[in-house]
């Protein structure tokens, strides 16, 4: 057995939160599926953050109470939302233009594998997965100012998800800033993964033994 | 007098051919001219191209037009995704082309074919495996790629609102697709869910303008069911 551990490793609804803590009043935001999506739960009404859908909605709100669904109002994950006071409709060029043209302040993403160097995979598992899901991905991974992703620092089988090299297929080459796991906050620095913050009683050493990259000390 | 209703689906859909390439709009179930897709099905066209944000979900719409095997060719951003299994199906026995695009290009690439711009560089998909055998260029100090505009025989689009003259303003999030789909065909077939007189659309509040479009059918649609993503 290994040593009785210090440490806890965050929950879902903690590590959106803690990603929240991050995002400054005024950013222009996308959220991807899954707990990136949580993310926004946890922004505070009055910090003014506008988050953008791919489906066109720019200053999207939280998801309405049952009686207040308004069906043709879905978000990218093709959930119900609202809006907040002051958004805006945009069709899907105009919105994917925004993505490209680099006006999303940040981007936040889940990710299969995350490289050292910045490489990002998350949509396919395989090389000959081929008929895979990108859905706007790409376009996000290239376009927004700042990636950064959430994801579980290791697979079920306990295998890094950080790693010095993808071995899934890219989503695009160099383009994540930061990554967020249950375990700890790290920036990718031309010197490769540098640790910004840990869950409290994790020591280097701990976080680097489950990390397929060198890390150091931000 | 400009006035580009018709009677009917039937008669809106009129004159598409086998092999046509058919631009379907609508995000997830909002924005999607269902009843033109049931009209497209009836007129018994095959050998289709179609473009669309998904291969379809559920039984209905363009996934039942798949599993018609009435379609030769899908364009899409999301293949597989939960509830696609008529796609799956056909896909499996290689009885249907899939080219994926990634969404913002599937919209650039759409928007291009209505705007006269043949093709464009992109950094999207640049140093990916979408980017094999297409042309790169380093432009900027990035890495590029080249993607065609995708042009239209036909396109599909739902609008909320339309008057005689086709222009169109769109419901919520049922905008997505539409405006730039119509923008990109030949033949532009809307259906509507109101019909307004001629004026009565704010000028500052139109968001397809009627040159767009060349037939026009009133639907009352029900509100968009939420299905699998």
């Amino acid at each position: 057995m290994a040593e009785a551990q210090a440490w806890r490793p965050l929950d879902r609804n903690a590590l959106a939160a803690r990603v929240a803590r991050d995002i400054p009043e005024g950013w222009s935001v996308n959220l991807g599926i899954g707990i990136p999506t949580l993310v926004g739960n946890h922004v505070p009404p009055e910090r003014e953050v506008i988050f953008h859908s791919e489906n066109g909605i720019i200053g999207m709100g939280p998801g309405p109470s049952q009686e207040n669904i308004n069906r043709w109002l879905i978000n990218a994950s093709s959930q119900y939302v609202t809006l907040r006071t002051g958004a805006s409709y945009v069709s899907h060029s105009d919105s994917f233009a925004l993505v490209r043209g680099g006006h999303l302040d940040l981007c936040v993403l889940g990710a299969f594998q995350v490289a050292e160097n910045g490489d990002l995979a998350n949509w396919a598992r395989s090389e000959d997965d081929n008929a895979p899901a990108i859905g706007g991905a790409m376009d996000l991974a290239v376009g927004a100012k700042r990636i950064w992703i959430v994801m579980e620092h290791t697979t079920r089988n306990g295998e890094s998800r950080l790693l010095r090299r993808c071995t899934y297929p890219l989503t695009a080459p160099r383009c994540v800033k930061r990554v967020y796991t249950e375990l700890a906050v790290l920036d990718v620095t031309p010197q490769g993964f540098g640790v910004i913050d840990m869950v409290p009683g994790m020591t280097l050493a701990e976080l680097q033994q489950r990390t397929g990259a060198d890390l150091s000390q931000a | 007098m400009i006035d580009k209703f018709v009677g009917s689906v039937a008669e809106a859909m009129a004159g598409i051919k086998d092999g046509s390439t058919v631009l379907v709009a609508g995000f997830a179930q909002v924005g999607e001219p269902r009843a033109l897709i049931d009209g497209l099905i009836d007129t018994g066209a095959r050998d289709l191209t179609v473009v669309h944000n998904t291969a379809g979900r559920g039984q209905e719409g363009v996934a039942k037009l798949i599993g018609e095997g009435r379609v030769r060719k899908i364009v899409c951003s999301f293949a597989r995704s939960r509830g696609s299994v008529l796609f799956e199906e056909v896909y499996a026995r290689g009885a249907i082309e899939l080219e994926i695009v990634p969404q913002g290009t599937l919209a650039e690439r759409l928007r291009a074919g209505g705007a006269g711009i043949p093709a464009f560089f992109t950094p999207t998909g640049a140093g990916t495996k979408l980017a094999e055998g297409k042309e790169t260029r380093v432009i900027n100090g990035r890495d590029c790629i080249l993607e065609h505009a995708i042009i239209g025989d036909v396109a599909l689009v739902e609008a909320w609102k339309a008057d005689r003259w086709g222009n169109l303003v769109y419901r919520d999030s049922g905008r997505n697709f539409n405006p730039v789909m119509a923008a990109a065909a030949a033949l532009t077939i809307v259906q509507t869910q109101h019909v307004t007189e001629l004026g009565a659309l704010s000028p500052e509040g139109i968001v397809t303008p009627g040159l767009y479009v060349d037939r026009i059918v009133h639907i009352e649609a029900e509100p968009p069911l939420k299905t699998l993503v």
